[in-house]
């Protein structure tokens, strides 16, 4: 092949490339791009899920050991800081900054945990609640009615009053409460698609039902419930760090940031950086998931995009 | 509109029951014996606790165990406070008007300054002004509202002491309770300055509850109203030449805020799940700190009457809301 050849060869490539339709994900971030402040959102995420997995790397100090010697030590640009605790000491003395960063564990994985165990059965009685329709569908949403009658926050309560207080139960009552959103959400979703063509002609085909609700219906409903999934980390931070703040979440020592507010709130007068950070901390992740679910509303479902 | 009524009443009663369901189950879903739990630390002897589960009726079939309790229920009784030792349904009314109290001066607040800001971003959409109404309330959205409180209080009454830290009114006062609404019994009381004291008494507490709703409030009026003025027939009103204010207010707002009425409804749910965390921060002598109070002296009869009470109020109210959004919007109520 002589070069020229092997120019003509490429040329026709990249033209072949270029009239060819831009792949799905190209279009999506190309669409999700525009909104900056997903973009903000979608990179403070990743920052945060880094930090997480390298805060005993990155932490200065361990977070739970106590300096004695330094109880209370205002933040390092603040009279009497000491570079040593760049946020400063909590009343025992443990480092602010530590614990920080140790607590974003916390908060994205009990977003990460209970956003999955909603997902999974939100989404599973959602498809079989819209594709069944029918008695299924009554006692599925009539249920939904019931739990949607609690405040969240009440019923986590509720649930976390009969399990007994941990991280591992506020999770599980974090989901529990998420679930009826995610039913609600995948079932409008799936009820859309039922009635296409593309169902009905897979129908004719043969599709058995376990491949129509799963294969053919689902990864076409799938935008709402991603959208869904985000926001739902959002809430789940929060409602987390109100379980810990009122004692009913992660127990202490665990640097979980509602719990360390809970501590911090008879130091309001003397201390303002041990309320002042971890709640700083909180509304920074849950705003990230708010404005990457925002973003990613007004990419994957162009019909909700003003 | 009356068949409207009667079916959507006719929709309450099974979610009612299921929730009397969910509310009797909390109680058999602890581990342990209810007996235990109703003794706390104390022992029971073998005779005591066959008597017992005879008083309580823990030695019937559990759905006997349920039918008497919905039949105590339908008569208003919730059982006994452990702590209290008193009825449940009496905890639950004398401390139930402090919660209403702070719940709708909340809501009152966030729909009138929710409501205008959400309308004024979408008619003037892309402005700076929508884009900081939006910034603002998705903060407010994303604000943990615990936090939010302690920042409050540590501005404005640790460092500026213009507002009580805690409390429905100053210790000074003391009067008959009358209505249960601190507004309006220290009015009647009559006493210098107690309307006053109660009024600085709220001031903080309704604007930690009203952030959330007042943020969602907002988002939806504006996103409402941008939808709204797209419409044809907005455009056929402005082609006819009629002024921007009127379009706006006769044509335009009418229709947007049919949407929002049912969110604002949504935002007592919200409000009422609020009031645990802002009625715990202010010492606030409502239904959430009841009940808070109740989860760790692990009085349960005060739970599982607390919560059921609550979800009646969440039912009651979205019916309301409902029936209004029929009035409304009359393509619903003809249907």
């Amino acid at each position: 092949m002589t070069v020229t050849d092997q120019e003509q060869a490429e040329q026709t490539a990249q033209a072949t490339t270029e009239i060819e339709q831009p792949s799905p994900l190209r279009q999506f971030w190309s669409s999700f791009r525009e909104n900056h402040g997903a973009v903000v959102g979608l990179f403070t995420i990743i920052i945060m899920i880094g930090i997480a997995f390298s805060a005993d790397l990155i932490a200065p100090h361990d977070p739970n050991q106590q300096y004695r010697d330094f109880l209370l030590i205002p933040p390092m640009w603040q009279d009497g800081g000491n570079s040593q605790f760049i946020f400063g000491t909590d009343p025992i003395g443990r480092d602010m900054l530590s614990r920080l960063i140790h607590g974003s564990r916390f908060s994205l994985m009990i977003g990460a945990i209970s956003v999955t165990l909603a997902l999974f059965f939100g989404v599973t009685l959602g498809l079989a609640a819209g594709f069944f329709r029918g008695w299924v569908d009554n006692l599925i949403m009539r249920t939904v009615d019931i739990v949607m009658a609690f405040p969240a926050l009440l019923l986590a309560l509720a649930v976390v009053a009969i399990l007994g207080p941990s991280l591992m139960n506020a999770t599980i009552a974090i989901a529990i409460v998420a679930l009826p959103q995610y039913i609600r959400i995948t079932r409008a979703a799936v009820m859309g698609e039922a009635a296409r063509d593309y169902v009905t002609a897979s129908k004719t085909a043969g599709a058995n039902t376990l491949r129509l609700m799963f294969i053919t219906i689902l990864p076409n409903a799938m935008a709402p419930i991603i959208v869904q999934a985000t926001l739902g980390f959002s809430s789940a931070i929060l409602d987390a760090a109100a379980l810990g703040f009122l004692g009913l979440g992660a127990q202490p020592p665990t640097p979980e940031w509602g719990t360390m507010l809970a501590t911090a709130r008879e130091f309001i007068r003397r201390a303002w950086w041990v309320m002042t950070f971890p709640g700083m901390a909180i509304l920074i992740t849950v705003l990230a998931f708010n404005l990457m679910g925002d973003g990613l509303r007004d990419a994957l479902d162009p019909r909700l995009k003003e | 509109m009356l068949t409207f009524l009667v079916r959507r009443l006719f929709l309450v009663i099974p979610t009612f029951v299921g929730v009397t369901l969910l509310a009797f189950a909390l109680i058999h879903l602890i581990p342990g014996d209810p007996i235990d739990l109703i003794a706390g630390e104390r022992v029971v002897s073998a005779e005591r606790r066959v008597q017992l589960e005879a008083k309580f009726g823990l030695d019937k079939p559990l759905h006997q165990q349920y039918l008497i309790y919905m039949g105590h229920m339908l008569q208003g009784d919730l059982g006994d406070s452990i702590v209290a030792r008193r009825p449940v349904v009496h905890e639950f009314f004398a401390r139930f008007p402090a919660t209403v109290e702070l719940s709708v001066i909340a809501i009152f607040l966030a729909v009138i300054v929710g409501l205008p800001a959400g309308i004024l971003a979408g008619v003037k959409r892309k402005s700076a002004f929508d884009h900081s109404v939006m910034a603002v309330s998705l903060t407010g959205y994303s604000m943990p509202i615990f936090w939010w409180a302690l920042l409050l209080i540590l501005l404005f009454s640790v460092n500026l002491g213009w507002t009580p830290v805690s409390g429905r009114i100053d210790v000074k006062f003391f009067f008959d309770r009358v209505t249960g609404f601190m507004l309006i019994d220290s009015l009647l009381s009559g006493q210098e300055g107690a309307f006053k004291s109660t009024v600085r008494h709220l001031i903080l507490p309704s604007i930690v509850l009203a952030t959330i709703p007042l943020a969602v409030i907002a988002r939806m009026t504006r996103s409402s109203m941008v939808e709204v003025l797209t419409d044809d027939y907005i455009r056929t009103a402005r082609a006819k030449g009629l002024s921007r204010l009127r379009i706006i207010d006769i044509h335009a707002l009418r229709n947007a805020l049919i949407p929002v009425v049912t969110v604002i409804g949504l935002q007592v749910s919200v409000a009422l799940g609020g009031a645990i965390l802002t009625e715990t921060i202010f010492a606030w002598p409502g239904i959430g700190k009841w009940i808070i109070d109740s989860i760790s002296r692990r009085d349960y009869p005060v739970i599982q009457g607390g919560v059921l009470m609550i979800a009646a109020t969440v039912i009651v109210v979205n019916l309301l809301v409902d029936l209004l959004y029929g009035v409304i919007n009359p393509r619903i109520s003809h249907a």
